[in-house]
């Protein structure tokens, strides 16, 4: 079967809407009716976060939803529990983000099993480096249909770069700026050298951009260099609070997708 | 067999560098350039200067009398406590420090548990006028308080952090966080012989130092370059792999690392890694940390903020697993009693993690004819709250 992620990408060329939400919060039940709803508000491709107790890449709000989501009882037997009849729901792509630990407790061939199992398209793992990738996990992933996601940053060299485009299917993650996640930001000068330097490059893989996209005007701009872009703390920040669910998620969506 | 590290920074199965992509910069100019600078002709004069007429080494090699008596058997102590800032730690930044001016950087970042590190750090920012930034676990901001006192005198600033437990491993959490959001002037000093390579193997240069040392002085002494056994405490592991390091591929020196222990082993409050734990990755390198079984960090405790660390540098878990080293544990009460012991019989007040290295006297047949070395490789200075806490002076 194809994989979500390229049949995404093949039609949406722009504007694709990535949402990353943290499994297990606000409350451990929370993740089915989160992917139903961000589908029902039109999201391209949904990022299910697997919470971890040290998350060194991440800011304060993704370190608390995962804190509260481990306190919670999530795990990620738990959530591909949660997931097992998630594609009867939708078929957009999903991609399960997390740290490389509980992966390996999990056992990688496993966990890459019960990926293809519940219908997961792709895999972003921060700490999973590119050296360690290709030795160790590449062979899994592919044999269960799983992109295995790459992040450039601003530091990224040209030659790296070329690497990770040539190893990397679906989309590349490009990280705006120097920062963990939910750091606030409008597009610099320097960022948008970065983003334009990236655009010459003509990469095989579309790209999409993350950290730091939190409204309608950093999505907008992201857009203008990139298939689309990533939200992740500011979605997180916004399922705070007591409304019921549907409104949390619908409200969001729409203040981001909303041109001002 | 080899324990060193390989070209790929392994130590065994344990070691490698698992970053996350904004790190790979600062991690790849570190990898690339390390040992073309620690061995170059001006780093070396520089390094061997400092730690001579700075840190005051060499540290004496002292034949404990008393102690000696006590147990039997011949018993030195290797005086770390007696350097500048009054640890081992000291080796480790003067190096770092060093390689950091060398690659060009102006900010210094570090992480500290007992503050030890925090203030060796922050000692040699001032002694090059670079700027320095420590991150410590709010539950140590308070349980030693003195050393942040000193850190923000010699002009460092110390930022509690206040994820998870507070102590040692929130604090290299938010370090890790500060070097990926500052990835261009930041030098990141690790304390311990702990995260990507190529520390745990530069940290382990730097503190080899102390073995390196402990050999001619013991030749000088007694005659003879090898001890029947060398025993250092372990948390991350920097003092024991220092102490460790010349005696590696000597077979017949027995090495023995001792954990915390905490409340004991059958507790959950404990800091006992190798013991209790199993091989996992933390802080970007594979080694054997303390984790549940779906892979969530486990909170450490110990009396000693320097041991309360879930994790072991790679370096350890490879001597662990090939059985070259051997890991006991002692209690934080076996621990005050040891730290009590010395301090009458030697006139000597160690550091609390140190008193760890020394409660395994109890737990050793010591033979009359034998020699073992313990690094005592801080001062209690630090501790001196807990310790008049506990016994009540």
């Amino acid at each position: 079967m194809k994989n979500r992620i390229n049949k995404l990408f093949q039609e949406k060329k722009e504007r694709v809407l990535s949402v990353y939400f943290t499994a297990g919060y606000p409350d451990l039940e929370d993740t089915v009716p989160i992917i139903k709803e961000l589908v029902k508000n039109g999201v391209d491709l949904i990022e299910i976060g697997m919470p971890f107790s040290d998350p060194v890449a991440d800011g304060p709000v993704i370190q608390h939803s995962s804190l509260i989501a481990l306190q919670n009882g999530m795990s990620i037997r738990k959530l591909f529990d949660q997931l097992k009849d998630i594609r009867q729901v939708t078929d957009i792509p999903l991609i399960l983000m997390g740290y490389i630990n509980p992966v390996l407790q999990y056992g990688v061939e496993a966990f890459c099993e019960k990926c293809r199992e519940v219908g997961i398209d792709g895999l972003i793992i921060p700490d999973l480096p590119l050296s360690v990738y290709e030795e160790d996990f590449r062979s899994v992933f592919e044999n269960n249909n799983l992109h295995n996601i790459f992040l450039i940053t601003p530091q990224t060299s040209e030659d790296r770069m070329r690497t990770i485009d040539g190893i990397s299917e679906g989309f590349i993650y490009m990280v705006s700026s120097n920062a963990t996640t939910g750091a606030k930001s409008s597009v610099t000068d320097f960022q948008k050298d970065y983003f334009e330097r990236v655009n010459l490059m003509k990469l095989k893989n579309p790209r999409m951009i993350g950290f730091g996209i939190s409204n309608s005007e950093t999505f907008r701009n992201a857009c203008q260099y990139a298939s689309g872009a990533i939200l992740g703390s500011a979605f997180v920040k916004a399922l705070e609070g007591t409304d019921l669910l549907e409104q949390k998620v619908s409200r969001f969506i729409n203040s981001i997708v909303t041109e001002s | 067999m080899s324990y060193q590290v390989n070209e790929k920074g392994y130590y065994g199965e344990f070691g490698g560098a698992y970053i996350p992509e904004m790190m790979v910069p600062n991690i790849e100019e570190l990898q690339h350039n390390y040992l073309e600078i620690i061995n170059s002709y001006d780093f070396r004069q520089e390094f061997v200067d400092l730690l001579k007429n700075y840190v005051g080494r060499p540290s004496p090699l002292y034949f404990a009398k008393r102690l000696s008596e006590k147990y039997q058997s011949k018993i030195y102590l290797k005086r770390e406590d007696l350097n500048h800032t009054g640890s081992h730690k000291i080796n480790n930044t003067i190096g770092q420090i060093l390689v950091a001016q060398k690659l060009g950087k102006h900010r210094i970042i570090a992480e500290t548990g007992a503050g030890q590190h925090g203030l060796a750090t922050a000692t040699v920012c001032a002694l090059m006028g670079l700027e320095c930034i420590v991150y410590m676990g709010a539950v140590d901001v308070e349980r030693q308080a003195p050393n942040v006192k000193k850190m923000r005198m010699l002009g460092a600033e110390v930022i509690p952090a206040v994820s998870g437990n507070q102590t040692l491993k929130d604090a290299t959490n938010e370090a890790m966080r500060d070097w990926i959001n500052n990835p261009v002037d930041t030098h990141y000093i690790i304390g311990s012989v702990v995260g990507p390579h190529p520390y745990p193997d530069m940290v382990a240069r730097f503190q080899s130092v102390i073995s390196e040392e402990i050999r001619w002085q013991l030749e000088e002494q007694t005659g003879r370059e090898n001890p029947t056994r060398v025993i250092a405490c372990v948390g991350g592991g920097s003092n024991a792999a220092g102490a460790f390091y010349h005696f590696l591929d000597q077979e017949n020196v027995e090495l023995i690392g001792v954990e915390a222990a905490g409340k004991g082993i059958e507790t959950h409050e404990t800091a006992a890694t190798l013991t209790l734990g199993t091989p996992g990755v933390l802080h970007s390198s594979r080694s054997i940390l303390m984790q549940t079984k779906d892979g969530q960090i486990t909170e450490p405790y110990s009396i000693s903020a320097g041991l309360d660390y879930p994790g072991i540098g790679p370096l350890h878990a490879n001597l662990f697993t090939s059985k070259r080293a051997k890991y006991l544990w002692a209690t934080d009460a076996e621990v005050l009693d040891a730290a009590l012991e010395l301090t009458r019989l030697e006139g000597i007040i160690p550091a609390l993690e140190s008193a760890h290295a020394l409660a395994a006297l109890k737990k050793l047949q010591l033979k009359p004819e034998e020699v073992s070395v313990i690094n005592l490789s801080g001062r209690g200075d630090k501790d001196m709250e807990t310790y008049l806490n506990h016994f009540g002076y």
